[in-house]
């Protein structure tokens, strides 16, 4: 399981899970889990089109998820944040799959951009997820308390911030960031699941921020870790195990909040 | 107006959807004044309260700030609707915590010193009591308190409150109201507070302004809440009267269509059963 041409495997599933669950405790605060969905899935093509070319895949991804964010925050302006997600992904997907018609058949590495792929991360792929892990991080880090606070209410982030200026666009683009290194070893369809997973399971078992914050990314830690492990043994693919490990973490905690709920 | 004044709000006019709901707004406020805003639902109490804090644009007009043009200082807000999400996890502490410095950029240390101020802020309130509850699940009024703390906690020269006596009870109403007045003038902060009853803030209040058909009057309450002086501004004859140490806007002798806007809604400045 440790063995060599495993270990990119275990560094970039490590990065994604720490960025996923600190990302994700802002995904569900926010309710963007949609828009955490558009922004991976709309990158896919970019992937495409970039392996089409002979290119880092992690280029055609943060390329797509950047124009993603744009439009979604350009959208936005005149719709709900959900209606301009589903518009940027109906777009991208509609470019995919003019893309995959006019290119031909590359069904193999198409499976592993949706479903995840664990094997054969180059050691490029590494350096490009570290980056971009150490770019995400960094930003959060940044504006943190500003995204707490709103996530707690816009108007008084607003007038906190001393402008009606919303921090969404800078928020999109951490998402995307965060979720486009993940692509090729979550997969486009399942990452968005890591988002939300840990960090709606994290909050139902602690009152403070912060606190649930990292309780988010331990639980990211320990459903990215048990299913490169489940991968390992039992060949299944890598999507399949984060997801339902994912889910099995938000039914605990919707279970404990209701129990506390009914409790109280 | 002085240049120094907390606030002042120059012949301000704002239109929302095309159609104009605020024309030539005009008063001001020195620091520790504490201000009654009194309208109706619809007089626009809520877009001027969004004008000061610049989230809507002036059509005409204009408002500074300790004399300054669209350079705010931090002002506190207590917005009239805000769903709490019950599944966030922030307890009311932490919501006074970021009042104090949820607009900081990086990362900070537990400090004892904002701990201190933070536990000053929420016993000054009345949130002691609930302060490591979760925010989304207390109480409308509790909720109140804990947004009043987190407004005030930066110590802002100017702070608005949009209707934060609707959700309360007589009680509770009498107490913000009193801690507002004593803080305002503890940290020379102008208050600007908006209401639909004027009853609760007769002892509280240095000045109103009162908001109808779209204009204003302002000044000291003995000044406006006056029969000639409302009735000009509502454009029809009403009459201010005192019953029980209650004051009460009643329209009389209008014409059938004004009267039916007023009767409508028979809660101008006070709640007349
Ligand atoms: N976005 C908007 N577009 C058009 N009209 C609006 C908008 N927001 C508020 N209004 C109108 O402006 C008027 C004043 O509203 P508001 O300031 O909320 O009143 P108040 O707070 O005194 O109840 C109302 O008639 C309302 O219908
Ligand atoms: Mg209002």
């Amino acid at each position: 399981m440790f063995a060599p041409f495993m270990l990119h495997a275990w560094l970039v599933a490590t990065m994604v899970a720490i960025v996923g669950g600190a990302v994700g405790f802002f995904v569900v605060a926010r309710r963007a889990a949609f828009a955490a969905h558009a922004l991976p899935l709309g990158a896919f093509p970019g992937a495409a089109v970039a392996s089409l070319l002979g290119v880092n895949e992690l280029f055609g991804l943060a390329l797509f998820s950047g124009v993603g964010v744009i439009a979604i925050t350009q959208l936005q302006r005149g719709e709900r944040r959900e209606v301009a997600s589903a518009l940027w992904l109906a777009l991208a997907l509609a470019v995919g799959v003019l893309l995959l018609s006019l290119s031909g058949a590359y069904a193999q590495s198409l499976y592993g951009l949706l479903f995840g792929e664990v094997l054969g991360i180059s050691r490029a792929q590494v350096l490009g997820v570290a980056l971009l892990s150490a770019l995400a991080l960094a930003l959060l880090a940044l504006l943190a308390r500003p995204l707490l606070l709103e996530s707690l209410s816009g108007d008084l982030a607003a007038a906190a911030f001393g402008r009606a200026r919303s921090l969404e666009g800078a928020f999109l683009l951490i998402v995307a960031l965060s979720t486009a290194m993940a692509v090729p070893v979550v997969g486009a369809l399942l990452v968005f699941s890591l988002m939300v997973g840990p960090a709606s399971g994290a909050r139902a078992y602690t009152d403070r921020p912060w606190r649930a914050l990292l309780l988010s990314v331990l639980l990211s830690l320990a459903v990215v870790w048990s299913a490169l492990a489940l991968t390992y043994l039992t060949d299944g693919p890598v999507g399949f195990f984060v997801g339902a490990l994912s889910a099995v973490c938000y039914v605990a905690g919707r279970r404990r909040s209701l129990r506390a709920g009914a409790g109280s | 107006m002085s240049g120094t004044a907390a606030l002042s709000v120059e012949g301000a006019c704002v239109a929302l959807g095309g159609r104009s709901v605020l024309r030539e707004v005009t008063f001001g406020l020195e620091p520790g004044e504490f201000c009654a805003l009194i309208g109706s639902n619809g007089s626009g109490k809520t877009t001027l309260l969004r004008a000061i804090l610049g989230f809507l644009p002036l059509a005409a007009g204009r408002i500074r700030l300790n004399g300054v043009v669209g350079a705010p200082g931090p002002i506190g807000y207590v917005p009239q609707k805000i769903a709490l999400d019950p599944a966030l996890p922030l307890r009311a502490r932490d919501v006074v915590t970021l009042g104090l410095d949820g607009a900081r950029l990086g990362l900070s240390w537990p400090s004892k010193a904002r701990r201190i101020e933070v536990d000053r802020m929420l016993r000054a309130v009345g949130a002691d009591g609930f302060a490591e509850q979760r925010i989304g699940l207390l109480s409308g009024g509790q909720q109140q308190r804990v947004l009043v703390a987190h407004a005030l906690v930066r110590r802002p020269k100017l702070l608005l409150l949009d209707e934060p006596l609707a959700n309360l009870d007589v009680r509770s109403s009498a107490e913000i109201v009193a801690l507002l007045r004593r803080l305002s003038r503890e940290y020379g902060a102008a208050v600007l507070l908006s209401a639909h009853d004027m009853n609760p803030l007769l002892s509280a209040m240095d000045r109103i302004v009162y908001l109808a058909n779209g204009a204003a009057v302002a000044g000291r309450p003995e000044e406006v809440v006056r029969t000639e002086v409302l009735s000009s501004l509502y454009g029809y004859h009403v009459d201010v009267v005192r019953v029980h140490g209650r004051v009460v806007v009643v329209a009389a002798e209008a014409g059938e269509q004004i009267h039916e806007a007023v009767a409508r809604d028979p809660v101008h400045t006070a709640s007349v059963p």
